[in-house]
């Protein structure tokens, strides 16, 4: 049995943080009245739950299964006919809830609306492929990094991982390394899990030094033969400078200046 | 650079040449060695640099060949993915033997900066290799070097390959 860890968080966190920092928020403004945005929400009546401003972006809260519904408002009648981008955010730890965002482009008004909505751990979302062709692409990789299962997509299959591989890399929960799994992939997949003990486990610090290894490592100024035995210590081999290339170290070949120039 | 007299016959005016298979067959190998194209990131740059015309591979008898069943050698030039390891070895078992591999820059020898779960850590866990260039990305001088000391371990070895053995042979 392996010794049980805690998974919440097993993401490298940085080993110092100040005390008295706090982390800096961008304003929120309220919509103007009058303006597009406001026209947007005027649309949009009371499905949008909570909305602001943040540089210049509408930022939208919906409900989670109101998703295709809404989009499909804002694509329609608000003229956002982009969808840049799509994905989640991880905040399993805190609430045991994803939160996902589509951010939405307006060509003509130069406008930009994020529409934003949390979702339970093991929910599924609806696919808004049929108003984007590009959320495609973007939810195969929210499925792929996050497990978050879409309704209704094409194709709803991994897109940057292999097909066969375990986890969802972008959770917290997922360590930077790699699980089990994920560290012994190439050679499950290449040669089966017999060769695990041939070939052993993968060596992550790549400035490792053997002290003793005289076949991959030499030290400078005690070079010894290829192979050689130095578990007893090694002889000085002092470091020879040329005499006639380059600048004699081996006397008082410097200059000092007389006076100050 | 040339390390195997060619002109035998002229040193006592005969029309003979003494030579050992050994020196010979590996005269022909380690002066026609046929990497595969086979670019995997930024390493790979360097690598169509060294065979284009400033460096320019052919002069030493390296000449890009597009399929592995044509290919000697196996420039693994750049970073190795997990999902693309499987790929990799199946070129290199597709390669008649006798092959040989050079590891190119830090990210093919050690998993370099990518110190995670989608890299493998050194293609050495799924590929025995003859030649590590360390750099990152190595300058195509250096990937000449490596070339020519790819030539010398070649010369240096027994032209029945089942004579050979490899220090770093870890895998089948």
């Amino acid at each position: 049995m392996r010794k049980y860890t805690p998974k919440d968080n097993v993401q490298g966190k940085s080993y110092y943080t100040d005390r008295f920092w706090v982390a800096p928020r961008v304003p929120r403004m309220e919509v103007e009245e009058g303006s597009h945005f406001a026209n947007v929400l005027k649309a949009l009546g009371k499905k949008a739950k909570e909305t602001y401003i943040e540089i210049g972006t509408l930022v939208i809260h919906i409900d989670a299964k109101k998703n295709l519904e809404i989009i499909k408002i804002l694509k329609e009648k608000c003229g956002y006919t982009q969808c840049s981008e799509q994905s989640a955010v991880d905040y399993l730890a805190n609430d045991g809830e994803f939160e996902l965002f589509y951010q939405l482009l307006n060509i003509t008004e130069a406008k930009r609306i994020r529409v934003v909505c949390r979702l339970k751990k093991g929910a599924a979302i609806e696919s808004i492929t049929p108003l984007f062709k590009s959320a495609n692409f973007a939810e195969r990789e929210m499925f792929d990094m996050f497990g978050i299962y879409v309704n209704n997509h094409p194709f709803l299959k991994r897109i940057l991982m292999p097909d066969d591989w375990h986890g969802h890399p972008l959770l917290k929960t997922y360590p930077l390394h790699g699980d089990e799994a994920a560290s012994w992939y190439e050679v499950d997949k290449i040669f089966g899990k017999e060769y695990r003990d041939v070939i052993g486990p993968e060596n992550r610090d790549p400035s490792r030094i053997d002290r003793y290894d005289t076949k991959r490592f030499s030290r400078v100024g005690y070079e010894v033969p290829f192979g050689a035995d130095i578990s007893e210590g090694e002889k000085e081999n002092p470091i020879e400078y040329s005499e006639t290339i380059l600048v004699d170290y081996t006397k008082d070949s410097g200059k000092q200046l007389d006076e100050r120039r | 650079m040339a390390q195997h007299q060619v002109n035998y016959a002229s040193a006592a005016g005969l029309p003979i040449a003494l030579t050992s298979v050994d020196k010979l067959v590996n005269w022909g190998r380690s002066n026609s060695l046929w990497p595969l194209t086979y670019g995997l990131a930024c390493c790979a740059i360097e690598m169509m640099a060294s065979g284009a015309s400033r460096y320019d591979f052919d002069r030493m008898g390296t000449i890009f060949r597009a399929s592995p069943r044509q290919a000697d050698v196996m420039i693994l030039a750049g970073t190795l993915s997990k999902k693309h390891s499987e790929f990799a070895r199946r070129l290199y078992d597709q390669m008649t033997e006798p092959k040989w591999v050079i590891s190119m820059g830090s990210c093919a020898n050690t998993g370099g900066m990518f110190n995670t779960y989608a890299t493998v850590q050194g293609v050495d866990r799924i590929i025995p290799v003859d030649i590590y260039l360390p750099g990152c990305a190595p300058r195509p001088e250096t990937l000449q070097y490596a070339l020519m000391m790819l030539q010398k371990k070649i010369r240096r070895e027994s032209a029945n390959m089942n004579n050979n053995t490899k220090n770093n042979l870890r895998l089948v």
